[in-house]
């Protein structure tokens, strides 16, 4: 799934509209590399998981450029910018999802809480089990209901019978699906409705007490009530969890993110306190993506 | 604008139109497959109608000639045939009439001309008797026969006497034939065993050695004990026989000559021409049953098929549960673990490639591997005294497990190919979904892989049991016999004889149509042999598309 970083310049629309565009979009269109703007308030913040310098390749084709960036522990941080920017292929990076991939190479590194990720000391099995994923697309696996939340437990070889069932009402309490799905918990779980079957997912991501959550776009395949029940959840979970969701939803980034993050092909143009990304941004370039002129 | 639109409109002719909309490809995709499926209808109909006709019974027919000879029988075929001296005119019409009587007549069939036939009558009595030995009859009763004296004269009387004993006499003989089977073969079994013991202690310790003398007392012992058991045997099936012998029915043939027959030896007897509806069905659901349940008689021309179907159908089930791991292990390797290099590639062309062998290809590779290579060796080490005392080979030969593994063989690249596929098809967004817990990658194929890729698997799985049950020419050289009663599974220690050799449908219908004695009673038998293969392999693939669908509904439901 190599994505086209070097294709697709605006470069027509660029020029279109040079007031509303900025020099620094037009700069990473023609290929140069840009500072990003991280605002101070990110830094404050304790991190669970730093990005340190990171690149990645799709074979020849570069993806990311160079990202620094620290997670704040237990809030919400969300990776908006245009389609092909290198939101999902580094949210990928996090839990070394990427290594499936064939030709895929990467300089710098992350750590979370410390840990080096790309360490090749690392344990990447272990490496996952610290994290949680949803996908774009609600994927439960061809199981039961119950099963697909101590999914994670079970595949650490935990058969106690007790701590797997707290694990799951635990699970789908948090993922507000419990009531809905309490009476039915040993029926497949590929009966459920598209809304119920990410909230599942998002069940068996916090099954396992991730240490950070990882949330690939989770709403763009569900119709607008369940993603109205999504979004809420990922409110409830703020504070709780610590959340890195990519989204291309502003509306959505600007309801249920603490942070905001805005990339532009593979490079991290602005970083900061979604309020202030929203209505003040540093940057005109951040400003014009955010209002919907540009992207 | 609206003025180019409505000139465009009107210059278009009507065949652009129909292209346009692409009604020409539906008619052709269309018709193609209404001819796919009218080969398919037409095809299976014909075998259908042609096998289930076999067993229906046909009216018996008295046909007296101009020279006098009057004859009964079925007809079974009428044609016209040009006039014998090359005249113009109207051809010949001609009849096959089956007049059976083989052992007075010397034949099983005869043509009659239309013109030589002065008169043909469907007499109320006429009966049709399908026998042990020597194939039908066909005759008038006269009376029933007990140890010469009879006990009911003119036809019904005698025929209603008849259906009141028939039923012991049935059972006697039945009781008869499973002792000298059974009980008889179970002595003879346990000769053979003391007898092969005596020889493999001489290999073991010398010829002079106290253990053979020790074997051979055992079996001195047992020989003696087995005498007098068969003597026990001998008396009572002579007993069951001598009451058999008894009881004997005169017939009259339709020339005038008086036939007796012992009862015993009638297997089947009933009177078309004096049966209804639901009477002929009785006779056919009778036919049927025997053909279903009972052994071949007189060189599999007549009698059941039983042991042919139990042999396709453990032969197929073998297979496939031989070619399932097998073929689903070496797929997932090849898909889950090899990488995409040229070597894989060129495994996998190989193996697209070997499905496309011809079958004998596999029978010869069979033969010469499992049976004399694995067999003779498995003979050498374990059943080395039956080869020297009796020069007769165990595994060393073809039988049922070789032919079943010769077959899975030849069926496991439609495994493998189809288990690839299915794995490929498990959607990518299952397998990350699986790793972002943690998962290893062998966690995520028991778990979540082969699950959702199973009903695909079956698929198949159904496609080689198919294709492996239709096999004959491989089953040839690796271990199917024309007559083999013992079935693989029976009541003798061990129990399972998987080296044990096999009948089956595909090679019967191969020997009835082309090897019987009597092709034209053998022809509706082939039909009839080709619709029960049918069926089977249609049965057994139908219980696997139930469990495939059933799969289907638990892992790979729609997700929205």
């Amino acid at each position: 799934m190599p994505r086209d970083t070097e294709q697709t310049p605006p470069a027509a629309v660029l020029n279109e509209q040079p007031a509303a565009v900025g020099d620094r979009l037009l700069a990473v269109a023609n290929g140069e590399d840009i500072p990003s703007e991280v605002h101070d308030r990110v830094r404050e913040e304790t991190p669970v998981l730093e990005i340190d310098r990171f690149s990645l390749w799709y074979g020849r084709k570069q993806a990311i450029h160079s990202v620094s960036m620290p997670i704040p522990h237990n809030q919400v941080t969300a990776l908006v910018g245009p389609s092909g920017c290198g939101k999902s292929t580094l949210l990928k990076s996090v839990n070394r999802l990427n290594d499936l991939v064939q030709n895929v190479r990467i300089t710098g590194d992350m750590r979370l809480n410390g840990d080096s990720i790309y360490d090749p000391r690392m344990d990447v099995i272990d490496l996952r089990k610290r994290m949680g994923m949803v996908f774009q697309k609600p994927n439960p696996f061809p199981m039961s209901i119950y099963e697909n939340v101590v999914y994670a437990l079970r595949i650490d070889g935990e058969r106690n019978r007790g701590v797997l069932d707290e694990a799951c009402e635990v699970s789908l309490r948090g993922a507000a699906l419990w009531d809905e799905v309490k009476d039915r918990l040993r029926d497949s779980a590929l009966g459920l409705s598209g809304g119920q079957q990410q909230r599942l997912c998002i069940a068996r991501a916090i099954a396992a007490e991730p240490e950070v959550l990882l949330l690939d776009e989770p709403c763009s395949a569900l119709d607008p009530i369940a993603t109205g029940k999504v979004e809420d959840l990922i409110q409830e979970l703020r504070g709780r969890y610590s959340v890195l969701m990519v989204t291309h939803n502003m509306q959505q980034a600007s309801r249920a993110s603490d942070y905001t993050a805005f990339m532009y092909l593979g490079r991290l143009v602005e970083y900061g306190p979604t309020s202030d990304i929203f209505t003040k941004p540093i940057l005109r370039e951040t400003e014009s993506y955010v209002t919907g002129r540009f992207g | 604008m609206s003025f180019d639109h409505s000139r465009r409109r009107g210059a278009r002719s009507p065949f652009s139109s129909l292209t346009a909309h692409g009604e020409p490809w539906v008619w052709l995709t269309a018709g193609s497959l209404a001819i796919a499926v009218l080969m398919i209808v037409g095809l299976l109909g014909f075998i259908a109608i042609r096998g289930a006709a076999t067993f229906w019974p046909q009216p018996l027919v008295e046909v007296t000639l101009r020279d006098g000879r009057q004859t009964l029988g079925e007809v079974t075929d009428r044609e016209r045939v040009p006039q014998p001296s090359g005249e113009a005119g109207v051809p010949l019409e001609r009849q096959l009439i089956r007049t059976a009587n083989f052992e007075l007549t010397g034949q099983h069939y005869e043509w009659i001309a239309a013109d030589a036939i002065q008169a043909s009558r469907l007499p109320e009595w006429a009966t049709a008797v399908e026998r042990l030995e020597g194939g039908r009859f066909h005759g008038f009763p006269v009376r029933l026969l007990r140890d010469g004296e009879p006990v009911a004269t003119g036809a019904a009387a005698a025929w209603r006497e008849y259906l009141q004993i028939r039923p012991a006499v049935r059972r006697r003989f039945l009781e008869a034939c499973r002792i000298d089977r059974r009980d008889r073969g179970n002595l003879q079994q346990q000769l053979r065993e003391a007898r092969l013991d005596v020889v493999a202690a001489g290999l073991r310790e010398g010829p002079e050695s106290a253990a053979v003398a020790t074997a051979e007392a055992a079996e001195q012992a047992l020989a003696a004990r087995v005498a007098s058991l068969s003597e026990e045997l001998d008396a009572t099936t002579e007993r069951l026989r001598a009451e058999n012998r008894a009881w004997a029915f005169e017939f009259t043939t339709a020339d005038g000559q008086a036939v007796v027959l012992p009862v015993a030896q009638m297997v089947q007897a009933w009177q078309p021409n004096r049966l209804g509806f639901f009477g002929k069905l009785a006779v056919y659901g009778a036919r049927w049953q025997e053909f279903l349940t009972d052994d071949p008689r007189e060189a599999n021309s007549a009698g059941g098929v039983f042991p042919a179907i139990w042999g396709t159908v453990a032969m197929t089930l073998i297979m496939a549960v031989l070619v399932a791991p097998f073929g689903v292990l070496a797929a997932l390797y090849l898909r889950e673990y090899a990488s995409g290099g040229p070597l894989t590639a060129a495994v996998r062309i190989a193996i697209n490639n070997l499905a496309g062998v011809p079958s004998i290809v596999y029978g010869a590779f069979g033969l010469g591997f499992f049976c004399y290579g694995v067999g003779g060796r498995i003979d050498e080490l374990f059943f080395q005294a039956s080869l020297v005392a009796d020069n007769q080979s165990t595994f060393g030969a073809g039988g049922l497990l070789w032919a079943s593994l010769t077959l899975a063989l030849l069926t496991l690249p439609v495994v493998i190919i189809a288990t690839e596929e299915a794995l490929a098809a498990v959607p990518k967004s299952m397998r990350e979904g699986s790793y972002a817990c943690g998962a290893s990658k062998w966690q995520t194929i028991r778990r979540i892989v082969l699950p959702r890729a199973l009903p695909g698997i079956m698929t198949g799985l159904i496609l080689a049991m198919a294709r492996g049950a239709g096999e004959v020419a491989p089953l040839m050289l690796v271990g199917v016999k024309k007559v083999a009663l013992d079935l693989p599974i029976d009541g003798t220690f061990p129990f399972v004889h998987a080296e044990r050799g096999f009948m089956h449908l595909a090679y019967l219908i191969y020997d009835m149509g082309f090897q019987s004695s009597n092709s034209q009673a053998a022809k509706p038998m082939v039909f009839t042999i080709t619709f029960l293969l049918v069926a089977i392999i249609a049965l057994l693939n139908i219980a696997a598309i139930f469990i495939r669908s059933r799969l289907k509904r638990r892992y790979v439901m729609q997700q929205f």
